[in-house]
């Protein structure tokens, strides 16, 4: 059980790094979003593989309430920065 | 042999993540990134349900990479289709890898030692415990809606905030693309499929995966395709009522709150023999505002004729369309 738990963690751990570097690497707006979305995808695997409690037992439902509410925040997170991407181009063409 | 045959799938999985979040993070071509990362929220919804989060996989699959999809999809017209390599000079390079190298030890090491913790008091076994008070049987929907149904009011109204400064920013974006008959043809079989598998996912939340968020993605993605599919005609609803639908779920959570502080003299305090009525009134009033907010959030903007429907009082039953 450990070994998956290990596995799924070093997993998200590598997804946070990548997605964090390449946040801070880019400077064009969809590319960031897109890395800074890969970022917090490994913090909510990290999250899920802790609630993870082996093949037999009931997994910690309170960590996937928790990433649940963190999926639609992102989800809204990401459309007010396009919003604001937007209306920064639109800004910039006048 | 099963848990070698185990092993393999876990680390093929992972492997095919990292790769495709790789991808995702260092190719030069914005529909390239935009398609892998499409691809990598499916993988993380199979990697959700290989981790009995099956709640986590439904909403993944819809909203991470179904709704993300579909907002980076429309917003890469206004950019260029090429990413431009980095401006950062050499040191400030090496400054931002080695700050993530540290902070991937660090997290690494964190990760290991809470790993290796001794169980203490698990909340999961106080959620078992209290889930039959709590009016639902599913412990991630009694989570949400009834022990810390704080938490989701407040993530009502970040959705709902999200969403007025989308609509506060800009028009909506116009499409270009002509519509095919075949994705008409589909369109037409594909809704009312959404719908109602939306609905049983709202219903079926209660005691088994599924809920508002969800079901209110789903019922989002049904709009979405209508929107794809028949761009021009003119929608037979008055913009008020969209407004309405926008507020409706906060609403109803609010007065269901306040209700209850009148009654037990604690905001969001379910009785346990209303708790399962008042949780799907709830959910279903939040699965429409959420449909409402994120389909909008697709437009990237009003809708057409929105503020003439703010200004004329008088016009609001001659049906305002939106393009």
């Amino acid at each position: 059980m450990i070994s998956e738990q290990l596995l799924y963690s070093l997993a998200g751990i590598g997804l946070f790094g990548i997605g964090l570097r390449a946040t801070l690497l880019h400077h064009m707006l969809i590319p960031r979003l897109l890395a800074l979305n890969v970022c917090g995808a490994g913090v909510f695997l990290i999250f899920i593989t802790i609630a993870y409690a082996g093949a037999e037992s009931r997994p910690d439902a309170v960590p996937h309430a928790l990433v649940l509410t963190g999926i639609v925040v992102a989800v809204s997170a990401t459309a007010m920065s396009l919003a604001l991407g937007r209306r920064l181009e639109a800004l910039n063409d006048e | 042999m099963i848990e070698l045959l185990w092993s393999v799938f876990d680390l093929s999985l992972v492997l095919l993540l990292l790769a495709l979040a790789w991808g995702t993070c260092s190719t030069r071509d914005v529909m390239r990134a935009v398609t892998l990362f499409i691809a990598m929220g499916l993988l993380l919804a199979i990697i959700w349900a290989r981790l009995k989060a099956p709640d986590l996989a439904l909403a993944e699959a819809v909203i991470g990479a179904g709704i993300s999809g579909a907002l980076f999809l429309s917003a890469i017209k206004d950019y260029p289709s090429t990413i431009t390599v980095s401006h950062r000079t050499p040191v400030l390079q090496g400054l931002i890898n080695a700050f993530t190298l540290a902070l991937v030890i660090l997290m690494s090491w964190a990760v290991w030692h809470g790993l290796n913790m001794s169980d203490g008091i698990r909340l999961s076994d106080q959620v078992v415990a209290q889930a039959p008070v709590s009016g639902v049987s599913n412990p991630v929907t009694a989570v949400l809606l009834n022990f810390r149904a704080y938490d989701t009011l407040l993530e009502l109204a970040v959705v709902l905030t999200a969403v007025l400064t989308v609509l506060t920013l800009n028009d909506r974006r116009y499409s270009h693309v002509v519509s095919s008959p075949l994705l008409q043809g589909m369109t037409h079989w594909l809704v009312p499929l959404l719908v109602v598998t939306s609905g049983y996912l709202l219903w079926v939340g209660a005691h088994a995966p599924g809920g508002a968020f969800q079901a209110g993605a789903m019922l989002a993605a049904a709009m979405i395709l209508l929107q794809l599919a028949f761009p021009s005609r003119r929608q037979q609803f008055s913009l008020y009522l969209v407004r309405f639908l926008l507020v409706i779920g906060i609403f109803t959570f609010v007065v269901v709150g306040i209700w209850m502080l009148l009654l037990n003299d604690v905001f969001l305090a379910f009785d346990p023999d209303w708790a399962g009525t008042l949780i799907l009134i709830i959910e279903t009033m939040a699965t429409l505002s959420i449909a409402t907010a994120l389909a909008l959030a697709y437009l990237g903007g009003r809708p057409m004729g929105w503020e003439e429907g703010a200004r004329n009082n008088s016009a609001s039953t001659e049906n305002e369309g939106a393009g």
